[in-house]
């Protein structure tokens, strides 16, 4: 999907860091595919990227594809902008455990802060808010 | 086995003014200098005598602290990078360095323009890396979750689902700090009284975070001199205070904040056992609490993995008082960061030492012997130290 907040070439908001395994993380992204480290080892799913499995020590890892699928885990409403670039508030923050395990710090898009609720289903989506930079975003799903 | 238990005292403590407009008008490193002067006079030394230093977290590197003060021969000095947990978790190196005899009086500062210089939602993305890591640059940060009210909210919203955790349950810890300010007489919020009314009526900052459960911006410094037992009894000034027990404490992952199987295991569900065991006291023992209280809610959970209720029960042990002064655990009872002032944590371990010397006014619980002082940092680092009279 197009950024729903922007327009190509003016967005101002911090960008991730696109070096190493994150690079990589993203690259997926662009590619509008959400992907996470699985160890080859013990299967053992995890967000963010690191080198080495923390549940059995293995080096092995692949890219693993992600249902895109999870539930609201947590979130928090900010109304008072805490950051130059993020001013129109109230904007909820939302912690999304995804089917596969891990967790992911998002937005959910297309729905008010107000009817946000605890489990709620969501989906991926992908923001295109760069030329260079995909954002994993979320929508409430069907369930 | 070797322990810590009682192998280091608190000698001296000093603390700065605490201001907020238009600021202090001085530099980080003056008013830590002002306060670790203050405290070397209270503890009736000399700066010559001072040979150990914790460098704090910022404002001033353990070079800018020798050269200033004239120290001439500074023996050790190392840093704790805990965040607001540095100050308590720096009480356990520092007693380590003197029990083992590397330095003999050991001086730990902390201070920061925290109203005049940047402020917390002010971070840069160099300062997000350095201090949280770059899961919190490069992951967190593209979607505005940069300053600590939204990154504790988290955890907060999912304690009110889980264990139907109620906003009075927060204003119960707003409402008592402030209270205790009215007893400080450099409390920022004395003379401004706080009732559940005003606190529930106050806005969304980061919901569910009201303007009531953040914490004060302030500038201000406070310092405490750390020596050994037979050292202490020597000086005469106070009643020296010991370092019952101590530890510090790590979240797991300690860099994301959101991706623990436990959200609400904290470094201090791993310290607080230990320093317990260490002090061969518990909380039942203690005689109030120093808590670190950047926001509310984050009382309630070090209160709850502190051990002085089970998770999930917070709610019940701060209602009706019972965490206010004449209450069964008074805690902080200077006014804390709420309402006091926001020193990084240090003014949690003085106000722990007056307490324990008798030195505390009109806010002073009765007979205290033994209290506890907690530090929070970062995404959770923990850090308790367990203080005694003897």
């Amino acid at each position: 999907m197009a950024s729903e907040t922007t327009t190509e070439g003016n967005y101002t908001k911090p960008l991730p860091r696109l070096k190493g395994m994150t690079g990589e993380w993203f690259g997926w992204l662009k590619k509008h595919e959400l992907r996470f480290q699985k160890c080859t080892g013990c299967g053992h799913w995890r967000h963010v990227p690191r080198e080495l499995c923390p549940e059995c020590g293995s080096d092995g890892w692949e890219w693993a594809r992600s249902s895109g699928k999870g539930k609201l885990y947590t979130w928090t409403t900010t109304y008072r902008p805490m950051h130059p670039s993020f001013t129109e508030v109230p904007f909820a923050q939302v912690v999304i455990e995804m089917e596969e395990g891990p967790r992911v710090l998002s937005h959910i898009v297309g729905t008010g802060v107000e009817e946000l609720d605890f489990d709620m289903p969501v989906e991926v989506i992908f923001d295109d808010v760069t030329p260079e930079v995909t954002l994993a975003k979320f929508r409430k799903s069907g369930g | 086995m070797t322990t810590l238990k009682d192998q280091a005292c608190i000698v001296g403590i000093g603390e700065t003014e605490y201001y907020r407009k238009p600021g202090s008008g001085m530099s980080e490193l003056k008013l830590m200098l002002q306060a670790s002067q203050r405290a070397i006079a209270d503890a009736g030394l000399k700066v010559s005598d001072i040979d150990g230093l914790m460098v704090p977290i910022l404002g001033g590197t353990a070079e800018d602290f020798a050269a200033n003060l004239g120290i001439e021969n500074l023996r050790y000095a190392a840093q704790v990078n805990m965040g607001g947990a540095a100050p308590v978790a720096s009480l356990q190196t520092a007693a380590m360095v003197v029990a083992n005899g590397i330095a003999d009086y050991v001086l730990v500062p902390a201070g920061w323009n925290g109203y005049s210089g940047v402020r917390a939602r002010e971070i840069t993305e160099a300062d997000i890396e350095f201090q949280l890591g770059h899961t919190a640059r490069d992951y967190y940060l593209p979607f505005g979750f940069n300053a600590p009210p939204q990154w504790y909210s988290v955890m907060a919203r999912r304690h009110m689902h889980d264990y139907q955790t109620p906003p009075e349950a927060l204003g119960a810890i707003a409402v008592a700090c402030r209270k205790h300010a009215q007893f400080s007489e450099k409390a920022i919020m004395r003379g401004k009284p706080l009732t559940m009314e005003d606190y529930l009526a106050s806005g969304w900052i980061s919901e569910p975070y009201r303007l009531f459960d953040c914490s004060l911006e302030t500038d201000g410094a406070a310092a405490v001199i750390v020596t050994t037992p037979e050292r202490a009894k020597a000086l005469t000034g106070h009643a020296p205070i010991y370092i019952s027990g101590v530890a510090e404490g790590h979240p797991y992952p300690a860099d994301d904040i959101i991706n623990r199987p436990d959200m609400f295991t904290i470094g201090l569900t791993h310290a607080a056992p230990k320093a317990y065991e260490m002090a061969g006291i518990g909380p039942e023992d203690m005689d109030f609490a120093q808590i670190y209280d950047c926001f509310t809610f984050e009382v309630l959970q070090q209160i709850e993995e502190a051990g002085f209720c089970a998770r999930g029960e917070g709610a019940g042990f701060v209602r009706d008082g019972a965490i206010e002064l004449g209450g069964k655990l008074p805690i902080n009872t200077h006014g804390g960061l709420l309402s006091e002032a926001h020193i990084l944590g240090m003014t949690h371990i003085t106000e722990a030492v007056r307490q324990l010397r008798h030195e505390a006014g009109d806010r002073q619980v009765e007979g205290a012997r033994a209290g506890l002082v907690t530090g929070w940092g970062d995404f959770g680092d923990g850090s308790l130290a367990v203080l005694t009279r003897k």
